[in-house]
């Protein structure tokens, strides 16, 4: 491991303790998990301490694990330190019934839209966002297209019958 | 019989001071589907409402069910002012997941299409910039050099602006002889229509001021709000992918970031500008050292990666290796190597990154897209608040937005 990945993994070690685990390193990039609970104060401390300054949020996202029960849905910080050029990312994980994370938006402005995305494509409530609703789908979807339960092709739609596409059912007439 | 009218007003609407403005989806001034609700107090906007998705295409979804080399052609959709720049960035995503070194002559063709792509892009948006403060001429007079940067990609691709060009490992054939004529006339006579355009707006008494002033940005907000690209370069923040983490074999070149300071419409329009001098200098220095290039190393043009890179077609039909891997490949029967990989490229509007997950199988476990256009998007109101309507139209188009890219 990179020298200055253990150095934040050891700072994370002994800032939160058990809320954070799983380390990893693949491509030079420091890579764990963290307690969902957690996921606010891990952005603070990195985004504060003098000596991480994780100050820009480059990217925020979530997948979905159908197979890993109670944690279904995992939502990804990449954050980076842009002096230094290290990046880090984590993930907090949450149910699919019960999908509830602390929004990011009171530290870095970029995690609004971002939110938007993820609840609109796999319906994670950020609590706290100021404006949480459907940002690329039409507002009337009453479900999240980016979960893997769903098929390619939409299949709830019923607008897109043969007959939509000019190609009607002739009823053949009947000769005797 | 004739008949009153009475034309009955919502409630309130009388006592309504402010107009409420739909800019967009389809309005001339957003140069794209998407649009703006403003709510002006007079000419001055008090609010606004930015809503996108009007050309989403669930890109996300569909990469999750396609190979790796099918995922190319979705990447050049997103900015399509630049695919070549999006096309690039994909493979080297893919080539760090699977770990591909690429020979350093692929690395130099890469950068000179990049850096073209670049132009092409900064060119439409500065001379768009020139269009809505009223200056047509620049913009006709720079498009037949963005003609000759398409003719350059149809000649090493066979497309122009959805360009799919380039492979995993390299190019599916060398840079014929009229593209290399083609790159050295664009580096021949492209510095004297930039400076000319340079001479028709940057001291441009008209053009300044509607420019200076408009829609600013510190560098602290626009780190906040995660710009990125020529916009957060015009804040007055160096920074760059390709100094920062150097791809490509972009370390080896020697170029200058420049910055601005108010990151306002004109900070962005010259930001812009130098970039582009920038980018040929770049191209320059790329086409000598092909030139420095010698024996084998002077005509390699892909890497040795069979699993993913198709076989000659001759060789396909003759020869019983190459045509069971042309199978395998286009079948998609090669699983690529567990892991999660986020690259990221300086594309023409900022930092474009791919956050791909792999568990193993075929295709992409998830795929994400930093679109840098989107990211910044939001900003929007904060730029314009307070500002004149006309200012928002300038600070739309100087912001380069793009559909494409806003909606994936």
């Amino acid at each position: 491991m990179l020298a200055h990945n253990q150095h934040i993994q050891q700072k994370l070690i002994e800032k939160f303790g058990e809320g954070v685990y799983n380390f990893e390193e693949t491509y030079e990039t420091l890579h764990f998990e963290a307690d969902k609970d957690l996921n606010l104060k891990i952005l603070n401390f990195l985004k504060s301490e003098q000596d991480l300054a994780f100050n820009f949020l480059t990217d925020l996202c979530a997948v979905h694990y159908p197979d890993n029960k109670g944690k279904e849905i995992a939502v990804v910080y990449n954050i980076h330190n842009i002096a230094k050029n290290i990046r880090l990312r984590f993930k907090v994980y949450t149910d699919i019934a019960n999908p509830e994370v602390y929004t990011a938006t009171s530290i870095y402005a970029t995690a609004n839209w971002l939110e938007r995305e993820t609840y609109d494509f796999f319906g994670v409530i950020f609590v706290g966002h100021p404006n949480l609703k459907r940002i690329m789908n039409v507002e009337e979807m009453d479900y999240f297209p980016l979960r893997k339960e769903y098929p390619l092709e939409d299949q709830s739609r019923t607008d897109k019958d043969d007959e939509m596409f000019g190609r009607q059912v002739m009823q053949r007439p009947m000769i005797n | 019989m004739s008949q009153q009218h009475h034309i009955i007003l919502p409630e309130g609407s009388i006592e309504k001071a402010t107009t409420t403005l739909n800019l967009g989806p389809t309005h001339p001034a957003t140069h794209g589907v998407f649009q703006n609700i403003l709510e002006l107090d007079g000419e001055r906007i008090v609010s606004a409402d930015q809503t996108v998705g009007y050309i989403h295409r669930a890109f996300e979804k569909i990469a999750e069910h396609r190979n790796l080399y099918q995922i190319t052609t979705l990447t050049d959709r997103l900015n399509y002012c630049s695919g070549p720049l999006n096309n690039m960035g994909w493979h080297l995503t893919c080539e760090k997941l699977l770990n591909v070194k690429t020979p350093k002559r692929v690395d130099y063709l890469r950068v000179i299409i990049m850096e073209l792509a670049r132009i092409s892009d900064h060119l439409i948006c500065n001379s768009i910039v020139g269009v809505d403060s009223g200056a047509f001429t620049g913009f006709l007079y720079v498009m037949q050099y963005r003609e000759l940067i398409y003719e350059i990609y149809d000649e090493i691709c066979g497309s122009r602006i959805t360009t799919n060009i380039g492979r995993i490992g390299g190019f599916e054939r060398d840079f014929n002889d009229i593209a290399f004529t083609k790159i050295q006339k664009f580096i021949d006579e492209y510095p004297a229509v930039l400076k000319e355009f340079e001479n028709l707006f940057n001291r441009n008494r008209i053009f300044v001021d509607r420019l200076v002033g408009a829609g600013p940005i510190s560098a602290e907000r626009a780190l906040n709000y995660g710009f990125t690209g020529p916009n957060l370069r015009a804040a007055g923040v160096d920074y760059d992918v390709r100094v920062v983490a150097p791809y490509a074999s972009y370390d080896e070149f020697d170029f200058t970031v420049p910055i601005g300071t108010t990151g306002d419409c004109y900070d962005r329009f010259l930001v812009r500008n130098q970039e582009m001098w920038q980018s040929l200098s770049i191209i320059k220095q790329a086409m000598n050292k092909l030139a420095d290039l010698k024996g084998k190393d002077a005509t390699v043009f892909h890497a040795d990666v069979p699993e993913y890179y198709l076989p000659e077609k001759q060789d396909v039909y003759t020869k019983m290796e190459q045509m069971i891997w042309h199978f395998k490949i286009i079948y998609g029967e090669i699983n690529m190597p567990k892991g999660e990989v986020y690259h990221s490229i300086e594309a023409a509007n900022g930092e474009l990154g791919y956050y791909l997950i792999s568990d193993g199988g075929r295709s992409p476990y998830r795929l994400h897209f930093r679109r840098p256009c989107f990211i910044y998007y939001q900003a929007f109101e904060e730029l314009v608040k307070d500002g004149l309507l006309s200012d928002a139209v300038i600070v739309m188009s100087s912001l380069n937005l793009i559909a494409g890219e806003m909606d994936a």
